[in-house]
Protein backbone atom coordinates (compact mmCIF):
# COMPACT_ATOMS: atom_id res chain seq x y z
CA UNK A 1 0.00 0.00 0.00
CA UNK A 2 1.28 3.57 -0.96
CA UNK A 3 -1.00 6.33 -0.84
CA UNK A 4 1.59 8.41 -3.61
CA UNK A 5 1.42 5.71 -6.26
CA UNK A 6 -2.32 5.59 -5.98
CA UNK A 7 -2.95 9.63 -6.05
CA UNK A 8 -0.57 9.21 -8.99
CA UNK A 9 -2.52 6.66 -10.57
CA UNK A 10 -5.79 9.10 -9.61
CA UNK A 11 -4.62 12.00 -11.22
CA UNK A 12 -3.19 9.92 -14.26
CA UNK A 13 -6.55 8.89 -14.85
CA UNK A 14 -8.12 11.91 -14.87
CA UNK A 15 -5.76 13.31 -17.23
CA UNK A 16 -6.80 10.54 -19.85
CA UNK A 17 -10.35 11.52 -19.21
CA UNK A 18 -9.73 15.18 -19.30
CA UNK A 19 -7.77 14.89 -23.00
CA UNK A 20 -11.03 12.92 -24.09
CA UNK A 21 -13.93 15.43 -24.17
CA UNK A 22 -16.05 13.17 -25.72
CA UNK A 23 -16.15 10.93 -23.13
CA UNK A 24 -16.13 13.82 -20.37
CA UNK A 25 -19.26 14.87 -22.24
CA UNK A 26 -21.22 11.83 -22.33
CA UNK A 27 -20.29 11.13 -18.59
CA UNK A 28 -22.60 14.29 -17.94
CA UNK A 29 -24.51 14.87 -20.73
CA UNK A 30 -26.16 11.56 -21.36
CA UNK A 31 -28.20 11.02 -17.67
CA UNK A 32 -28.70 14.67 -17.78
CA UNK A 33 -30.67 14.06 -21.20
CA UNK A 34 -32.01 10.42 -20.09
CA UNK A 35 -33.45 12.64 -16.72
CA UNK A 36 -35.14 15.24 -18.69
CA UNK A 37 -37.00 12.58 -21.39
CA UNK A 38 -38.25 10.97 -18.01
CA UNK A 39 -39.21 13.92 -16.46
CA UNK A 40 -41.10 15.18 -19.70
CA UNK A 41 -42.25 11.34 -20.79
CA UNK A 42 -44.24 11.05 -17.45
CA UNK A 43 -45.28 14.41 -17.26
CA UNK A 44 -46.64 13.98 -14.06
CA UNK A 45 -44.74 15.53 -11.13
CA UNK A 46 -45.68 12.94 -8.43
CA UNK A 47 -44.27 10.04 -10.47
CA UNK A 48 -41.11 11.82 -11.42
CA UNK A 49 -40.53 12.26 -7.83
CA UNK A 50 -41.22 8.63 -7.18
CA UNK A 51 -38.61 7.19 -9.84
CA UNK A 52 -36.12 10.38 -10.53
CA UNK A 53 -33.77 9.35 -7.46
CA UNK A 54 -34.43 5.71 -8.18
CA UNK A 55 -32.54 6.49 -11.90
CA UNK A 56 -29.81 8.95 -9.87
CA UNK A 57 -28.69 5.67 -8.74
CA UNK A 58 -28.99 4.01 -11.68
CA UNK A 59 -27.27 5.95 -14.10
CA UNK A 60 -23.84 6.34 -12.65
CA UNK A 61 -23.59 2.33 -11.94
CA UNK A 62 -24.46 1.53 -15.33
CA UNK A 63 -21.80 3.83 -16.75
CA UNK A 64 -19.22 3.65 -14.29
CA UNK A 65 -19.23 -0.12 -14.81
CA UNK A 66 -18.82 0.34 -18.61
CA UNK A 67 -16.16 2.73 -18.34
CA UNK A 68 -14.18 1.07 -15.69
CA UNK A 69 -14.74 -2.56 -17.67
CA UNK A 70 -13.25 -1.05 -21.02
CA UNK A 71 -10.47 1.08 -18.88
CA UNK A 72 -9.26 -1.31 -17.47
CA UNK A 73 -9.18 -4.15 -20.51
CA UNK A 74 -7.58 -1.59 -22.07
CA UNK A 75 -4.72 -1.31 -19.00
CA UNK A 76 -4.32 -5.43 -19.89
CA UNK A 77 -4.52 -6.09 -23.52
CA UNK A 78 -2.52 -2.24 -24.27
CA UNK A 79 0.66 -4.15 -21.57
CA UNK A 80 0.16 -1.18 -19.22
CA UNK A 81 -0.50 -3.39 -16.64
CA UNK A 82 2.20 -5.87 -17.07
CA UNK A 83 4.74 -2.94 -16.88
CA UNK A 84 3.18 -1.82 -13.76
CA UNK A 85 3.41 -5.16 -12.61
CA UNK A 86 7.04 -5.30 -12.95
CA UNK A 87 7.64 -1.71 -11.00
CA UNK A 88 6.52 -1.03 -7.36
CA UNK A 89 2.92 -0.48 -8.21
CA UNK A 90 1.11 -2.47 -5.62
CA UNK A 91 -2.34 -3.81 -6.86
CA UNK A 92 -4.99 -2.27 -4.08
CA UNK A 93 -2.59 1.27 -4.97
CA UNK A 94 -4.08 0.74 -8.95
CA UNK A 95 -7.03 -0.16 -7.86
CA UNK A 96 -7.75 2.25 -4.98
CA UNK A 97 -6.53 4.93 -7.92
CA UNK A 98 -9.48 3.54 -10.17
CA UNK A 99 -11.62 3.69 -6.98
CA UNK A 100 -10.80 7.25 -6.39
CA UNK A 101 -10.82 8.54 -9.33
CA UNK A 102 -14.30 7.20 -11.25
CA UNK A 103 -15.39 8.52 -7.54
CA UNK A 104 -14.43 11.91 -8.19
CA UNK A 105 -16.07 11.40 -11.83
CA UNK A 106 -19.37 10.27 -10.34
CA UNK A 107 -19.52 13.21 -8.03
CA UNK A 108 -19.46 15.57 -10.86
CA UNK A 109 -21.89 13.57 -12.68
CA UNK A 110 -24.15 13.12 -9.67
CA UNK A 111 -23.57 16.99 -9.43
CA UNK A 112 -24.78 18.10 -12.42
CA UNK A 113 -27.61 15.81 -12.88
CA UNK A 114 -29.05 16.77 -9.48
CA UNK A 115 -29.18 19.86 -10.23
CA UNK A 116 -30.76 20.14 -13.39
CA UNK A 117 -33.54 17.93 -11.76
CA UNK A 118 -33.58 19.79 -8.65
CA UNK A 119 -34.46 22.91 -10.41
CA UNK A 120 -35.43 22.85 -14.23
CA UNK A 121 -37.37 19.71 -13.77
CA UNK A 122 -38.75 20.52 -10.26
CA UNK A 123 -37.75 17.22 -8.80
CA UNK A 124 -39.42 17.15 -4.81
CA UNK A 125 -37.18 14.84 -2.55
CA UNK A 126 -38.60 14.06 0.72
CA UNK A 127 -34.84 13.23 2.15
CA UNK A 128 -31.49 15.23 2.36
CA UNK A 129 -29.44 15.58 -0.63
CA UNK A 130 -26.35 14.85 1.06
CA UNK A 131 -27.88 11.28 1.52
CA UNK A 132 -29.42 10.88 -2.32
CA UNK A 133 -25.46 12.03 -3.44
CA UNK A 134 -23.95 9.33 -0.73
CA UNK A 135 -26.00 6.67 -2.07
CA UNK A 136 -25.40 7.91 -6.00
CA UNK A 137 -21.53 7.40 -5.22
CA UNK A 138 -21.74 4.53 -3.29
CA UNK A 139 -23.69 3.09 -6.49
CA UNK A 140 -20.90 4.42 -8.75
CA UNK A 141 -18.24 3.02 -7.16
CA UNK A 142 -20.18 -0.41 -7.16
CA UNK A 143 -20.83 -0.05 -11.00
CA UNK A 144 -17.09 0.67 -10.94
CA UNK A 145 -15.81 -2.23 -9.11
CA UNK A 146 -17.79 -4.99 -10.63
CA UNK A 147 -16.63 -3.66 -14.03
CA UNK A 148 -13.30 -3.82 -12.95
CA UNK A 149 -13.85 -7.65 -11.78
CA UNK A 150 -15.95 -7.97 -15.34
CA UNK A 151 -13.36 -6.90 -17.02
CA UNK A 152 -10.79 -9.93 -16.33
CA UNK A 153 -13.59 -12.20 -18.31
CA UNK A 154 -13.22 -10.14 -21.48
CA UNK A 155 -10.39 -10.88 -23.98
CA UNK A 156 -11.61 -7.73 -25.81
CA UNK A 157 -13.49 -4.87 -25.98
CA UNK A 158 -16.31 -6.21 -28.16
CA UNK A 159 -16.33 -8.78 -25.14
CA UNK A 160 -16.49 -6.10 -22.20
CA UNK A 161 -19.10 -4.25 -24.06
CA UNK A 162 -21.35 -6.94 -23.68
CA UNK A 163 -21.00 -7.68 -20.03
CA UNK A 164 -22.66 -4.58 -19.51
CA UNK A 165 -26.20 -6.25 -20.27
CA UNK A 166 -25.23 -9.50 -18.95
CA UNK A 167 -23.93 -8.01 -15.11
CA UNK A 168 -26.54 -5.69 -15.17
CA UNK A 169 -30.17 -6.11 -17.19
CA UNK A 170 -30.58 -8.85 -14.90
CA UNK A 171 -30.54 -6.69 -11.84
CA UNK A 172 -32.20 -3.58 -13.69
CA UNK A 173 -35.25 -6.24 -13.71
CA UNK A 174 -35.10 -7.93 -10.52
CA UNK A 175 -34.15 -4.88 -8.10
CA UNK A 176 -37.62 -3.90 -7.65
CA UNK A 177 -37.50 -0.96 -10.10
CA UNK A 178 -39.56 -2.70 -12.63
CA UNK A 179 -41.66 -4.66 -10.53
CA UNK A 180 -42.12 -4.21 -6.59
CA UNK A 181 -39.65 -7.21 -5.52
CA UNK A 182 -43.01 -8.96 -3.14
CA UNK A 183 -44.79 -9.45 -6.42
CA UNK A 184 -42.45 -11.29 -7.99
CA UNK A 185 -42.50 -15.41 -8.20
CA UNK A 186 -41.13 -16.04 -4.80
CA UNK A 187 -37.36 -17.96 -6.21
CA UNK A 188 -37.18 -14.35 -8.52
CA UNK A 189 -37.65 -12.38 -4.88
CA UNK A 190 -34.80 -14.74 -3.48
CA UNK A 191 -32.28 -14.24 -6.50
CA UNK A 192 -33.12 -10.38 -6.32
CA UNK A 193 -32.02 -10.49 -2.65
CA UNK A 194 -28.11 -11.50 -3.31
CA UNK A 195 -28.11 -8.46 -6.28
CA UNK A 196 -26.49 -5.45 -4.87
CA UNK A 197 -28.65 -3.58 -7.67
CA UNK A 198 -31.51 -4.47 -5.21
CA UNK A 199 -29.73 -2.71 -2.28
CA UNK A 200 -28.97 0.22 -4.20
CA UNK A 201 -32.43 1.01 -5.71
CA UNK A 202 -33.98 0.59 -2.01
CA UNK A 203 -32.04 3.09 -0.78
CA UNK A 204 -32.87 5.57 -3.29
CA UNK A 205 -36.71 4.30 -2.57
CA UNK A 206 -35.53 5.47 0.95
CA UNK A 207 -34.06 9.11 0.12
CA UNK A 208 -37.02 9.63 -1.73
CA UNK A 209 -39.83 8.88 0.69
CA UNK A 210 -39.10 9.70 4.07
CA UNK A 211 -37.21 12.76 5.32
CA UNK A 212 -34.72 11.32 7.76
CA UNK A 213 -31.96 8.69 7.85
CA UNK A 214 -33.85 5.61 8.25
CA UNK A 215 -32.46 2.28 9.65
CA UNK A 216 -33.33 0.90 5.86
CA UNK A 217 -31.09 3.19 4.17
CA UNK A 218 -27.83 3.01 6.47
CA UNK A 219 -27.87 -1.00 6.21
CA UNK A 220 -28.68 0.09 2.12
CA UNK A 221 -25.30 1.57 1.92
CA UNK A 222 -23.21 -0.51 4.68
CA UNK A 223 -24.64 -3.91 2.05
CA UNK A 224 -23.13 -1.61 -1.48
CA UNK A 225 -20.33 -0.64 0.44
CA UNK A 226 -19.91 -3.92 1.22
CA UNK A 227 -19.93 -5.72 -2.65
CA UNK A 228 -18.01 -2.82 -3.66
CA UNK A 229 -15.33 -3.63 -0.92
CA UNK A 230 -16.00 -7.79 -2.10
CA UNK A 231 -15.81 -6.56 -5.96
CA UNK A 232 -12.34 -4.55 -5.67
CA UNK A 233 -10.86 -7.50 -3.68
CA UNK A 234 -11.70 -10.03 -6.15
CA UNK A 235 -10.70 -7.73 -9.26
CA UNK A 236 -7.50 -7.71 -6.75
CA UNK A 237 -7.65 -11.40 -7.30
CA UNK A 238 -7.66 -10.88 -11.36
CA UNK A 239 -4.54 -8.77 -11.34
CA UNK A 240 -1.58 -11.65 -12.02
CA UNK A 241 2.07 -10.30 -12.11
CA UNK A 242 3.43 -13.85 -13.34
CA UNK A 243 1.03 -14.70 -16.59
CA UNK A 244 1.63 -17.92 -18.56
CA UNK B 1 31.72 -0.33 -6.11
CA UNK B 2 32.44 -3.29 -8.05
CA UNK B 3 30.28 -6.30 -8.03
CA UNK B 4 32.03 -9.21 -9.54
CA UNK B 5 28.71 -11.48 -9.39
CA UNK B 6 26.75 -12.15 -12.73
CA UNK B 7 23.82 -9.95 -12.98
CA UNK B 8 21.72 -12.22 -14.25
CA UNK B 9 22.28 -15.91 -13.95
CA UNK B 10 20.13 -18.45 -15.04
CA UNK B 11 20.18 -22.43 -14.63
CA UNK B 12 17.91 -24.85 -16.28
CA UNK B 13 15.28 -22.96 -16.99
CA UNK B 14 12.34 -24.33 -18.58
CA UNK B 15 8.84 -22.54 -19.88
CA UNK B 16 5.71 -24.21 -20.96
CA UNK B 17 3.11 -22.12 -22.62
CA UNK B 18 -0.13 -23.02 -24.31
CA UNK B 19 1.29 -27.11 -23.25
CA UNK B 20 4.37 -26.87 -25.46
CA UNK B 21 7.84 -26.04 -24.25
CA UNK B 22 9.00 -23.18 -25.78
CA UNK B 23 12.87 -23.08 -23.44
CA UNK B 24 14.80 -25.86 -23.02
CA UNK B 25 16.53 -26.13 -20.16
CA UNK B 26 18.58 -22.74 -20.62
CA UNK B 27 21.42 -21.62 -18.59
CA UNK B 28 23.99 -18.40 -18.83
CA UNK B 29 25.46 -15.26 -16.91
CA UNK B 30 25.78 -12.06 -17.63
CA UNK B 31 28.39 -9.98 -16.19
CA UNK B 32 27.62 -6.42 -15.11
CA UNK B 33 28.30 -3.33 -16.74
CA UNK B 34 28.32 -5.01 -20.48
CA UNK B 35 25.80 -4.84 -23.09
CA UNK B 36 24.42 -8.58 -23.90
CA UNK B 37 22.49 -9.05 -27.27
CA UNK B 38 19.88 -11.68 -27.17
CA UNK B 39 19.57 -12.76 -31.34
CA UNK B 40 17.61 -14.93 -33.22
CA UNK B 41 14.59 -15.26 -35.71
CA UNK B 42 11.22 -14.18 -34.39
CA UNK B 43 9.41 -17.14 -32.69
CA UNK B 44 12.55 -18.57 -30.89
CA UNK B 45 11.45 -17.53 -27.47
CA UNK B 46 13.77 -14.15 -26.93
CA UNK B 47 10.53 -12.24 -25.57
CA UNK B 48 9.72 -15.41 -23.19
CA UNK B 49 13.01 -15.70 -22.15
CA UNK B 50 12.94 -11.46 -21.29
CA UNK B 51 9.76 -11.85 -20.06
CA UNK B 52 11.30 -14.38 -17.46
CA UNK B 53 14.48 -12.76 -16.29
CA UNK B 54 11.56 -9.68 -15.24
CA UNK B 55 9.88 -12.12 -13.26
CA UNK B 56 6.50 -11.73 -15.27
CA UNK B 57 6.28 -15.29 -17.25
CA UNK B 58 5.57 -18.12 -15.31
CA UNK B 59 8.39 -20.93 -15.43
CA UNK B 60 8.13 -24.65 -15.32
CA UNK B 61 11.74 -24.90 -14.06
CA UNK B 62 15.13 -24.08 -13.24
CA UNK B 63 16.29 -20.77 -11.46
CA UNK B 64 16.61 -17.13 -12.50
CA UNK B 65 18.74 -14.84 -10.35
CA UNK B 66 19.02 -11.05 -11.19
CA UNK B 67 20.76 -9.01 -9.35
CA UNK B 68 21.19 -11.63 -6.30
CA UNK B 69 18.00 -11.85 -5.79
CA UNK B 70 14.80 -14.74 -7.30
CA UNK B 71 13.39 -12.46 -10.62
CA UNK B 72 10.39 -10.82 -9.89
CA UNK B 73 11.29 -10.15 -6.34
CA UNK B 74 9.64 -6.85 -5.14
CA UNK B 75 12.97 -5.70 -4.08
CA UNK B 76 13.78 -6.03 -7.91
CA UNK B 77 10.83 -3.48 -8.95
CA UNK B 78 13.04 -0.51 -8.76
CA UNK B 79 16.01 -2.48 -9.91
CA UNK B 80 15.13 -3.48 -13.09
CA UNK B 81 14.20 -1.51 -16.34
CA UNK B 82 11.99 -3.33 -18.72
CA UNK B 83 10.66 -2.30 -22.64
CA UNK B 84 8.46 -4.74 -24.17
CA UNK B 85 8.35 -4.74 -27.58
CA UNK B 86 5.13 -3.55 -28.26
CA UNK B 87 4.95 0.07 -26.43
CA UNK B 88 3.16 0.00 -23.63
CA UNK B 89 2.01 3.77 -22.41
CA UNK B 90 -1.20 5.17 -22.56
CA UNK B 91 -1.86 6.24 -25.84
CA UNK B 92 -4.54 9.40 -24.48
CA UNK B 93 -1.89 10.71 -22.41
CA UNK B 94 0.81 12.98 -23.83
CA UNK B 95 4.85 11.70 -23.30
CA UNK B 96 5.57 14.09 -20.20
CA UNK B 97 2.30 12.50 -18.37
CA UNK B 98 2.85 9.27 -19.13
CA UNK B 99 6.92 9.70 -18.08
CA UNK B 100 5.40 11.63 -14.72
CA UNK B 101 2.85 8.70 -13.98
CA UNK B 102 5.42 5.87 -14.56
CA UNK B 103 8.58 8.15 -12.27
CA UNK B 104 5.63 8.72 -9.24
CA UNK B 105 4.95 4.85 -9.46
CA UNK B 106 8.90 4.40 -9.19
CA UNK B 107 9.04 6.96 -6.32
CA UNK B 108 12.03 8.31 -9.25
CA UNK B 109 12.59 12.36 -8.92
CA UNK B 110 10.49 14.20 -11.49
CA UNK B 111 13.15 15.68 -13.03
CA UNK B 112 13.73 12.32 -14.63
CA UNK B 113 10.57 12.29 -16.84
CA UNK B 114 13.03 15.04 -19.05
CA UNK B 115 16.30 13.36 -18.66
CA UNK B 116 14.96 10.12 -20.16
CA UNK B 117 13.48 12.23 -22.83
CA UNK B 118 16.40 14.06 -23.83
CA UNK B 119 18.53 10.97 -24.12
CA UNK B 120 15.65 9.05 -26.39
CA UNK B 121 16.11 12.16 -28.58
CA UNK B 122 12.17 13.34 -27.69
CA UNK B 123 12.64 16.67 -26.73
CA UNK B 124 10.67 17.94 -29.22
CA UNK B 125 7.27 15.79 -28.86
CA UNK B 126 7.16 16.25 -25.48
CA UNK B 127 4.06 18.07 -25.15
CA UNK B 128 2.72 15.35 -28.01
CA UNK B 129 -0.18 12.83 -27.48
CA UNK B 130 1.41 9.37 -27.61
CA UNK B 131 -1.21 8.33 -29.83
CA UNK B 132 -0.05 10.76 -32.43
CA UNK B 133 3.31 9.63 -32.44
CA UNK B 134 5.20 7.79 -34.71
CA UNK B 135 6.00 4.41 -34.56
CA UNK B 136 9.57 4.84 -33.98
CA UNK B 137 8.79 7.86 -31.62
CA UNK B 138 6.49 5.41 -30.03
CA UNK B 139 8.94 3.20 -29.15
CA UNK B 140 11.24 5.58 -27.48
CA UNK B 141 8.84 6.84 -25.75
CA UNK B 142 8.57 3.23 -24.55
CA UNK B 143 12.40 2.86 -24.07
CA UNK B 144 12.61 6.45 -22.10
CA UNK B 145 9.87 4.79 -19.54
CA UNK B 146 12.37 1.92 -18.83
CA UNK B 147 15.22 4.48 -18.23
CA UNK B 148 13.27 6.08 -14.87
CA UNK B 149 14.74 5.49 -12.13
CA UNK B 150 17.92 4.78 -13.67
CA UNK B 151 17.93 0.89 -13.16
CA UNK B 152 20.91 -1.19 -12.23
CA UNK B 153 20.03 -3.90 -15.31
CA UNK B 154 17.75 -2.59 -18.42
CA UNK B 155 15.83 -5.74 -19.96
CA UNK B 156 14.56 -4.43 -23.83
CA UNK B 157 12.79 -6.31 -26.02
CA UNK B 158 13.85 -5.39 -29.98
CA UNK B 159 14.16 -1.59 -28.71
CA UNK B 160 15.21 -0.55 -32.29
CA UNK B 161 12.55 -1.92 -34.39
CA UNK B 162 11.47 0.38 -37.25
CA UNK B 163 14.28 3.20 -36.73
CA UNK B 164 15.88 4.81 -39.15
CA UNK B 165 19.86 3.76 -39.22
CA UNK B 166 21.09 6.94 -37.62
CA UNK B 167 18.38 7.01 -34.96
CA UNK B 168 19.72 3.18 -34.36
CA UNK B 169 23.16 4.02 -33.85
CA UNK B 170 22.02 6.73 -31.42
CA UNK B 171 20.34 4.38 -29.20
CA UNK B 172 23.11 1.66 -29.13
CA UNK B 173 25.89 4.42 -28.06
CA UNK B 174 23.29 5.00 -25.59
CA UNK B 175 23.30 1.71 -24.49
CA UNK B 176 27.48 1.74 -23.89
CA UNK B 177 27.01 4.88 -22.27
CA UNK B 178 25.06 3.38 -19.70
CA UNK B 179 27.00 -0.05 -19.85
CA UNK B 180 29.88 2.21 -19.10
CA UNK B 181 28.06 3.97 -16.13
CA UNK B 182 28.06 0.19 -14.62
CA UNK B 183 24.31 -0.71 -15.77
CA UNK B 184 23.99 -3.94 -17.24
CA UNK B 185 21.58 -4.22 -20.71
CA UNK B 186 20.22 -7.42 -22.32
CA UNK B 187 19.20 -6.40 -25.93
CA UNK B 188 16.79 -8.57 -28.04
CA UNK B 189 17.13 -7.93 -31.21
CA UNK B 190 16.20 -10.40 -34.66
CA UNK B 191 18.27 -8.33 -37.17
CA UNK B 192 22.06 -9.66 -37.34
CA UNK B 193 23.97 -6.13 -38.22
CA UNK B 194 22.95 -5.38 -34.39
CA UNK B 195 24.66 -8.04 -33.41
CA UNK B 196 28.13 -6.53 -34.13
CA UNK B 197 27.22 -3.77 -31.78
CA UNK B 198 26.97 -5.82 -28.50
CA UNK B 199 29.74 -7.21 -25.81
CA UNK B 200 28.26 -10.50 -25.79
CA UNK B 201 26.13 -12.37 -28.19
CA UNK B 202 23.13 -14.93 -27.24
CA UNK B 203 22.12 -16.84 -30.39
CA UNK B 204 18.81 -18.82 -29.94
CA UNK B 205 16.67 -21.05 -32.08
CA UNK B 206 14.01 -22.92 -31.06
CA UNK B 207 13.80 -22.26 -27.59
CA UNK B 208 17.60 -23.39 -26.89
CA UNK B 209 20.63 -20.95 -26.93
CA UNK B 210 22.76 -22.35 -30.07
CA UNK B 211 26.18 -19.83 -29.38
CA UNK B 212 27.49 -17.40 -26.40
CA UNK B 213 29.93 -15.48 -26.36
CA UNK B 214 32.22 -12.50 -27.87
CA UNK B 215 30.95 -11.34 -31.65
CA UNK B 216 34.43 -11.51 -33.16
CA UNK B 217 34.90 -14.93 -31.14
CA UNK B 218 31.81 -16.11 -33.07
CA UNK B 219 33.26 -15.44 -36.27
CA UNK B 220 36.24 -16.83 -35.25
CA UNK B 221 34.91 -20.18 -33.87
CA UNK B 222 32.77 -20.40 -37.01
CA UNK B 223 35.49 -18.92 -39.45
CA UNK B 224 32.53 -17.64 -41.15
CA UNK B 225 32.99 -13.91 -42.75
CA UNK B 226 29.96 -11.70 -41.23
CA UNK B 227 27.72 -12.75 -37.95
CA UNK B 228 24.93 -14.18 -40.04
CA UNK B 229 26.89 -16.65 -42.03
CA UNK B 230 28.12 -17.25 -38.84
CA UNK B 231 24.56 -18.07 -37.14
CA UNK B 232 24.18 -20.42 -40.09
CA UNK B 233 27.09 -22.53 -39.74
CA UNK B 234 26.05 -23.05 -36.05
CA UNK B 235 22.31 -24.47 -36.88
CA UNK B 236 24.17 -26.75 -39.27
CA UNK B 237 26.96 -27.68 -36.86
CA UNK B 238 23.58 -28.60 -34.05
CA UNK B 239 21.90 -30.58 -36.45
CA UNK B 240 24.74 -32.59 -37.96
CA UNK B 241 25.41 -33.61 -34.31
CA UNK B 242 23.47 -36.40 -32.01
CA UNK B 243 22.05 -33.50 -30.03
Amino acid sequence: MNPAITLATTRRILSQLRHDHRTLGMLVGVPSLLMILLRYVFDRPERFDALGPLLLGLFPFVVMFVVASVGTLRERTGGTLERLMTMPAGRLDLLLGYALAFGLVALVQVGVVLAISLTWLGLDLAGSVASLVLVAVLDALLGMALGLFASAFARTEFQAVQFMPAFVLPQVLLCGLIMPRDQMASWLEAVSTVLPLTYAVEAMQEVARRPQVTGTLVTDMAIIAGCTLLALLLGAATLRRRTP
Amino acid sequence: MMNKSPAVSVHGLRVVRGGREVLHDLSFDVPRGSVVGLLGPSGCGKTTLLRALVGVQIVAGGTVIVLGEPAGSPALRRRVGYATQKPAVYADLSVRENLRYFAAVLRAPRSDADRVTDEVGLGDARDQLASTLSGGQLSRANLAVALLGAPELLVLDEPTVGLDPVLRRELWDLFHDLAGRGTTLVVSSHVMDEAGRTDRLLLMREGTILADGGPAALRERTGAPDLEAAFLRLIEQAAGSPA
